[in-house]
């Protein structure tokens, strides 16, 4: 309990990740906290590297860790921007709205 | 030994607890708050596992740029968020029930791991400054290292995708106004056939 290891991180790591998926099903019609929910689960994919990383006495991990930051930072930077443009053009950001594209 | 304990539980129950608020809070402006708290705690546990610069990283990227970022959307769409969160409890059975499997999932997964160890290797404590290096550099100097030799050309791939983002964005948001620019090869092509006229005024009749 007290002897903090591995499985701890790991632990953590599961539990914002399960957090990130329940709030993309929680929160089906608003983009922003999905978007929020995809961070919270990138987060906790971070998480798991640097605790492999540290576990394993390899750098790799940290390595990965921050490629992961700089994709997940992009996805962030062009989300919000479809985000704004697609506001600008129909006034809502409901997902239910998102069928202009629909066959 | 106990002080990394109760750093480590601070750290991931402010992180587990404002995890939660970002996903169930009722205004976004709220959310974006709490997932900027969730961050700085797991700049925190970073820190404990000896990845300073990740943690560094991960306050100035995602605090100080992503974060941010989100606050000026949030605050600039004029949403009702009220209707936005209608449906909320609708959807709470099957998220609840997916987000449940996935937990159980995950804790089989990580329960397996340490009950039979020998398939998954020894696993032991990770140490508070446990920094994985080789000799007595530092974190940073152990990921520059890597980063600059190893993985230089992921390193420059992943510039590639950061300008790809930014020039997307800006494309994606540019907004084409009435604005009267300057335009060099019309003023180039100009002859004076077709812009100077010369008028025969007669004298005492002005024109």
């Amino acid at each position: 309990m007290l002897q903090i290891g591995l499985g701890h991180y790991l632990t953590v790591a599961a539990i914002l990740f399960t957090l990130g998926l329940f709030g993309i099903f929680l929160n089906r019609k608003n983009v922003i906290i999905i978007l929020m929910s995809i961070e919270l689960m990138l987060l906790a994919v971070n998480i798991n590297l640097v605790a492999f990383s540290t576990h394993l006495q390899d750098m790799a991990g940290q390595v990965f860790a921050m490629f992961v930051l700089t994709v997940a930072a992009a996805e962030a930077a062009v989300g919000l921007a479809i985000l704004v443009v697609y506001h600008r053009n129909r006034g809502s950001i409901e997902v239910e709205d998102i069928n202009m594209m629909k066959g | 030994m106990i002080l990394q304990a109760l750093i480590f539980y601070l750290f991931a129950f402010v992180a587990v607890g404002a995890g939660v608020m970002v996903i169930v809070a009722r205004n976004p402006v709220h959310s974006v708050l709490f997932l900027i708290l969730t961050f700085f705690n797991a700049a925190g546990l970073f820190v404990l596992m000896g990845a300073e610069f990740l943690a560094m990283l991960l306050v100035v990227v995602y605090v100080g740029a992503v974060a941010v970022l989100f606050l000026f959307v949030v605050m600039m769409l004029e949403i009702d968020f009220i209707r936005l969160r209608e449906g909320f409890l609708q959807y709470m059975p099957v998220g609840g029930l997916l987000g449940l499997v996935l937990l159980a999932e995950l804790v089989v997964v990580i329960g397996g791991y340490f009950m039979a160890p020998a398939v998954a290797g020894t696993h032991g404590a990770l140490a508070a400054a446990s920094a994985p290096v080789v000799g007595d550099i530092t974190n940073t100097e152990a990921l520059g290292r890597l980063l600059y030799t190893e993985y230089v050309y992921i390193f420059q791939a992943a510039g590639l995708v950061l300008l790809v983002a930014m020039v997307g964005a800006i494309v994606l948001t540019l907004r084409h106004r009435e604005v009267r620019r300057q335009r060099i090869s019309d003023q180039v092509s100009r002859r004076p056939g077709e812009t100077v006229e010369l008028v025969k005024v007669p004298t005492g009749s002005g024109v």
